[in-house]
């Protein structure tokens, strides 16, 4: 039993090393790209407290912000994806089909009309307030999917979140028209899923919700393995269900909202990267929640690329780029996944 | 009896069409200015482009209201189609992805083929429209539960879910003359007379031949094997009925873009005043989809002056909850 235990923390820690390497590759061509080319020598100089004061500037101030929050929020959507599949039991859950981002939506545009710039210091509260979005929906999804006898229906969580997601992406569209002209096209872009943070404060409205939230769901990746066994086996062998359930949902809606706070409504991310973490590192929680939060950033970082080099001088959003990779996926898995077969799927 | 209800339906189209009518007429009346039914009159019927009123009469309000009415029509009709023909309840072009194949298709050649006729665009549109629905079907195929199943519509809405935000992302590259919100959820404000000369004849004959196909398709709504026994050719009642609803959802579109919601909506409701008979039901179904498309597109450029909303946002914040009410009775694979 030991043994097996071993190889699979073994196997976890060498595809961990692998996919931090691939990250810290991807990275690296990441700051290398866009209009103004820098050789990867100058980009060591300037990391390193070298370089002229033009590659400071573009490397610092434009590019690095940039790919530190779309490298946050990749963390964050992969995680928060696996946290909501192991709650809901539900293998096709993802914060963005579920509708989360766009509670996150309403909660900007809210935040947009109280302080009318997205820019300075207030920026650091934006997270709070699409958290806010992002709960009050899962509330409403989770109250209309949930049947008094049969308890939470996967199938029928999806077709809420789906539904959800279009009247309050429609509803957001609506305020954002109130306001003005820009919020308005900012709002379309934004659920699109164009990366929009592109500043340090950004960094640092985002970093404090990833530090805390990451270690905290970690901390309970046993109470998600007992999940997977059912709720009756699971209070057997003495865990708070009900509590747990609901701390846990709670951490990834934040960790989620958080993310596309700063990074756009993009889906899919969180539905991919536990489905191949999974596979690379076995089913418990705690050898492949770390991963499919690194494979969340390697996805998030590259399309990011994509989208803004392949199709210069104009970029595409990054969520564009991940829902034609992921959309099929999903696709895939729906029709894998057998209807009827238990109650408890 | 019998007589009686055929009376009662035919009052109720009667009224339906005076509803429309009148809508249309309140719709080019006011908006953001206001104009005197003489002044709406005389633009009809003695046209004079000396008049600034007349002319906007002529050029933006009159399309664009007649625009919302066919499409309106158009979708809501798609719409009963695609429930009878699916059996799926939940069923609609803009959920199950038709339009967005269209509009894809639409962005496409927004792109790449800017000088495009008219009429070209449409058939485009249709091709768009035609490629969705294959992909859906043969998904359907695939899955256990066929067409009539949750998973499906699941299955159509990230279908649908893809192709918009490929279509957005084209109109964010290429910087494409309309607004964003067009790819995203529609608007009947860039329709010209030229458009409607092709879209409406297109619709209203696909309606008539729909409406006489109304029986078969009833018929379909016992199960496949029923229908068959009392004579259906099950299969190209539904190859037929499917095509009619792309063609339907495919030249709205390459006009008003992709609006969803019309074509769950309308049907449900007209299915409580006219019955389940198809053949009642997808004529009065365009007679509502084109009223409630009237106002909705009237909410959306009345909200804000001068500035518009998205018409099939406006649409969505009916037909969501809607949906949702709808998709809560459905119990049957749940």
């Amino acid at each position: 039993m030991a043994s097996v235990e071993q190889k699979r923390t073994a196997k976890a820690i060498v595809v961990a090393i692998v996919l931090l390497a691939a990250a810290a590759a991807v990275v690296i061509v990441s700051l290398n790209t866009g209009t103004i080319r820098l050789s990867t020598e100058a980009i060591w100089r300037t990391l390193l407290g070298g370089g002229t004061a033009d590659e400071k500037l573009i490397l610092f101030e434009y590019r690095l912000p940039r790919i530190v929050v779309t490298v946050l929020a990749g963390i964050g959507l992969g995680i928060s994806g696996a946290v909501l599949q192991g709650v809901s039991r539900n293998s096709l859950a993802d914060p963005g089909i579920l509708g989360i981002h766009a509670g996150a939506a309403l909660g900007l545009i809210v935040y947009v009309s109280f302080f009318r710039n997205m820019e300075g210091p207030a920026a650091l509260l934006i997270p709070l307030f699409t958290f806010a979005g992002g709960i009050l929906i899962a509330v409403l999804i989770f109250m209309l999917a949930f049947d008094r006898f049969k308890g939470l229906i996967p199938i029928r969580l999806l077709l809420v979140g789906i539904a959800v997601e279009a009247g309050v992406s429609a509803f957001t569209l609506f305020l954002s028209l109130r306001l003005d002209e820009d919020t308005y096209a900012f709002a379309a872009r934004w659920l699109a899923g164009s990366v929009w943070g592109r500043e340090w404060v950004n960094v640092l409205a985002l970093l404090p919700w990833i530090a805390l939230f990451v270690p905290l769901i970690y901390m309970r990746s046993r109470s998600l393995d007992l999940f997977a066994l059912g709720d009756e086996t699971a209070m057997g062998v003495g865990s708070p269900v009900g509590r747990s359930r609901l701390l846990l949902t709670i951490f990834a809606v934040a960790l989620a909202c958080a993310s596309v706070s700063m990074a756009g409504g993009i889906g899919f991310i969180g539905l991919i990267a536990p489905h191949i973490a999974r596979r690379l590192a076995g089913p418990q929680h705690r050898h492949f929640l770390p991963i499919a939060g690194l494979i969340g950033l390697v996805i998030l970082v590259v399309a990011d690329t994509v989208g803004r080099s392949l199709f210069q001088p104009n970029a595409i959003p990054a969520g564009v780029v991940v829902a034609a990779i992921g959309g099929p996926y999903f696709l895939y898995l729906l029709l894998q996944s057998k209807p009827n077969s238990r109650r408890n799927r | 009896m019998k007589i009686n209800h055929a009376r009662i339906t035919g009052l109720w189209f009667a009224a339906a069409a005076v509803v429309l009518l009148l809508s249309i007429g309140v719709a080019v009346s006011f908006g953001a200015k206001a104009f005197s039914l003489a002044v709406v009159w005389g633009s009809v019927f003695a046209y004079d482009p000396e008049l600034t009123a007349h002319q906007i009469m002529h050029e933006y309000r009159l399309p664009r209201v007649l625009g919302a009415a066919v499409t309106g029509m158009a979708f809501a009709a798609a719409g009963a189609l695609m429930q009878g023909v699916t059996r799926n309840p939940l069923a609609d072009t803009g959920i199950l992805g038709v339009n967005a194949g269209a509009a894809f298709v639409v962005a496409l050649c927004f792109a790449f083929l800017p000088g495009i006729s008219y009429w070209e665009l449409i058939l485009m549109s249709f091709a768009g429209a035609a490629i969705s629905t294959l992909l859906i079907v043969l998904l359907g195929t695939a899955t256990q539960g066929g067409l009539h199943s949750i998973r499906l519509t699941i299955a159509g809405a990230v279908i649908a879910a893809i192709l918009h935000s490929f279509s957005s992302g084209i109109a964010i590259y290429y910087e494409l003359s309309q607004d964003l919100a067009f790819w995203y959820a529609g608007g009947v404000a860039g329709v010209k007379w030229e458009h409607l000369k092709l879209l409406a004849p297109i619709v209203l004959i696909v309606i008539a031949g729909a409406s006489a196909m109304g029986r078969s398709i009833s018929f379909l709504s016992l199960g496949d094997e029923t229908a068959a026994s009392l004579g259906v050719h099950t299969k190209t009642v539904k190859v037929l009925g499917m095509t009619a609803a792309v063609m339907l959802a495919g030249s709205s579109v390459a006009v008003a873009g992709s609006i969803g919601f019309v074509g769950l909506v309308v049907p449900h409701i007209a299915r409580r005043i006219v019955g389940v008979d198809y053949r009642m039901l997808i004529p009065f179904s365009a007679l509502l989809g084109g009223t409630l498309l009237i106002w909705a597109d009237y909410a959306s450029r009345m909200v804000n002056p001068p500035r518009e909303f998205a018409i099939g946002a406006m649409v969505a914040l009916v037909g969501v909850p809607f949906f949702l009410y709808l998709a809560r009775q459905e119990r049957r694979e749940l």
